[in-house]
């Protein structure tokens, strides 16, 4: 694990795996979305609309992966200082954020047809929702501080506090009554989905995986290549 | 094909769902990879101005070589 903690040696790799992620993301977004629309068939009880499922589900299970994900990378950061660390949990909020919009945001365009409203104020959402303010306050918190060791830490700090939120999302429909169905793919006993509607939805939700992998690739390589602009720029200032 | 569109009537729905999903996508992955190329540009600019400044104080640029 170390030796791809070395900036300069992982922008080698970056370099490499990028374009094998976009085409993965790219024929796995597009047999999922041809699954999605025609093999798929639709629900007995909600017809068609049962489509914006294979949007839906993939886009929350990214918003949470995400920000496990960036939670990881900053208790790493905090403990063993890693230097990619911390930059790996600060490409991954933009992402994480997206995700998590468009799982609220389709999902609301999925309850107004099925359960009457656009909205309700229900554990399962709620707590989505906090988990796009936490995205935000993360990506805020980063910017505020002139010293950037500060933001770092201190948005790192912020992430890993609001990791609790994570098991409250996941749970929310066990613990509260909610308008929002319980799990149907991760739980206990295995999926209660049938075949034609789990794989377009497991093929999709790989998709939306890769595709976080090849953004967060660029991320990491932009942001490192800003850190030796910044090098640069202060030799320049300092040493010339 | 119009049946295909109608989405069973729930076309309205469904077809803002996926487009939001595709645009917001897109917009993430340009606005990365602009960030990157406008980035490594500024770096190698960089770079070469400090090129000539690099014989007098003997200072290597940059970290790159490993």
């Amino acid at each position: 694990m170390h030796r791809f903690a070395n900036p300069t040696r992982f922008l080698r790799i970056a370099a490499a795996v990028q374009p094998w992620m976009a085409g993965l993301t790219i024929v796995l977004l597009g047999v999922g979305l041809y699954m999605s629309f025609f093999t798929a068939p639709p629900d007995y009880q909600q017809g068609e609309s049962v489509r914006i499922m294979y949007v839906h589900v993939p886009a929350a299970w990214m918003g949470m992966f995400c920000y496990a994900a960036m939670a990881v990378a900053s208790a790493v950061a905090l403990i063993w200082k890693h230097p990619l660390a911390d930059v790996a949990a600060k490409a991954t909020a933009p992402v994480g954020a997206a995700f998590t919009f468009l799982s609220l945001a389709t999902g609301s365009l999925w309850g107004k047809p099925m359960w009457g409203t656009w909205w309700v104020w229900d554990a399962r959402l709620t707590s989505m929702l906090i988990l796009l303010f936490l995205y935000i306050g993360y990506m805020a918190l980063q910017g505020a501080f002139d010293d950037r060791a500060r933001g770092a830490k201190a948005s790192a700090i912020l992430a890993l506090v609001g990791a609790v939120n994570l098991p409250i999302i996941k749970f929310s429909v066990n613990w509260w009554n909610t308008l929002h169905q319980p799990a149907s793919v991760i739980k206990m006993g295995g999926p209660s989905i049938d075949a034609s509607m789990l794989w377009p939805l497991l093929i999709m939700a790989v998709g939306f995986k890769t595709y976080y992998v090849w953004v967060l690739l660029v991320r990491i390589r932009q942001e490192l290549t800003a850190n030796k602009v910044r090098i640069l720029r202060l030799k320049q200032v300092h040493g010339g | 094909m119009a049946e295909f569109f109608s989405m069973g009537g729930y076309g309205a729905y469904v077809w803002p769902s996926y487009a939001m999903t595709a645009v917001i996508m897109a917009v993430l992955l340009v606005a990365s990879l602009r960030g990157l190329k406008t980035t490594e540009a500024t770096f190698e600019r960089l770079k070469g101005e400090m090129a000539p400044a690099k014989q007098n104080t003997q200072e290597t640029a940059d970290g790159d070589e490993a």
